[in-house]
């Protein structure tokens, strides 16, 4: 019980995956963090457009932008690390970024119970009282294989 | 007017993701994604936002292929998602496909399937809110 609270590192964490797999793919970069958000910068990028010939990305990069945000935001909140799984996200798209821009992803873990996170959250094109696009989520801790019995 | 549909139903972001047309069931397009490091999220699992954009995909196919169907011509716009994740995505194929349940005027909702193995054991699901604007 005396032992200080291990500090998740955003910063640290996005360097550690940005060489592989899907945000590494994407392109994802550290932004901001306080206690319980986290802020991610998601770059323009000719090949993840919403329409050829366009100049604005789609949305389904911005889903990923907020399920990452989310997760380093639930491990910045919660008291132990622990693997979590996404149980739902919701996007509401309430405008199209602008062309050219980079999107950030802000999402914040209000609430950490024994078994489930919730966050909610906002992607923006370069002004946060202007956003792109609103989000909530719930996500579940992941306990042990064992204990669940099957990879559900 | 498949390849019309096809054509439609795949972004840049799509095709980068990996996403190609498995086959068409009753003028529906099933798409497919292989795994590799492009949508990994933990090792060996799908990336949720991966899964998310596969899901997505299939919404925006099926209501190309449907709008293509009644030739009405329409830009469509995102309203909003919600996706459910209900299994990990494991280091295999997914397939997606989705089912317009309300063409509206101006607006359309639909709903998505995700599966591996068996499309009786999704592993995610998303409903979907578009907005048609005429084009």
């Amino acid at each position: 019980m005396s032992e200080p609270r291990p500090s998740f590192d955003p910063r640290r964490a996005v360097q550690l995956i940005s060489g592989r797999g899907h945000s590494g793919w994407l392109g994802l970069r550290y932004c901001d963090h306080g206690d319980d958000w986290v802020e991610l910068e998601l770059p323009w990028r000719q090949d993840l457009l919403a329409e050829e010939g366009g100049k604005v990305l789609a949305s389904g990069p911005i889903l990923s932008l907020m399920d990452m945000a989310s997760g380093m935001a639930i491990w910045r909140a919660m008291a132990e690390f622990s693997a979590i799984a996404t149980l739902d996200l919701r996007v509401d798209y309430v405008r199209p970024a602008r062309e050219g821009a980079s999107v950030f992803g802000r999402s914040q873990c209000y609430r950490v119970t024994r078994s489930a996170a919730f966050v909610r959250g906002f992607a923006h094109d370069g002004d946060p009282d202007d956003p792109v696009a609103h989000i909530q989520g719930a996500f579940m801790k992941i306990i042990s294989h064992a204990a669940m019995g099957q990879d559900g | 007017m498949a390849d019309a549909a096809h054509i439609d139903a795949l972004t840049p972001y799509a095709r980068a993701l990996g996403i190609v047309v498995e086959r068409w069931d009753d003028g529906v397009p099933v798409l497919r994604v292989d795994f590799d490091a492009t949508v990994e999220g933990r090792p060996e699992h799908y990336h949720g936002g991966a899964t998310g954009g596969l899901l997505e995909t299939a919404g925006y196919g099926v209501l190309h292929a449907e709008l293509n169907r009644r030739a009405r011509k329409a830009v469509l716009k995102p309203i909003n998602i919600t996706v459910q994740y209900l299994n990990a995505g494991k280091a295999r194929t997914s397939y997606a496909r989705g089912r317009v349940t309300k063409l509206g005027r101006r607006s359309a909702n639909i709903a998505v399937e995700a599966w591996q193995d068996d499309p009786q054991r999704p592993i995610a699901t998303a409903v979907m809110n578009v907005l048609m604007v005429d084009g």
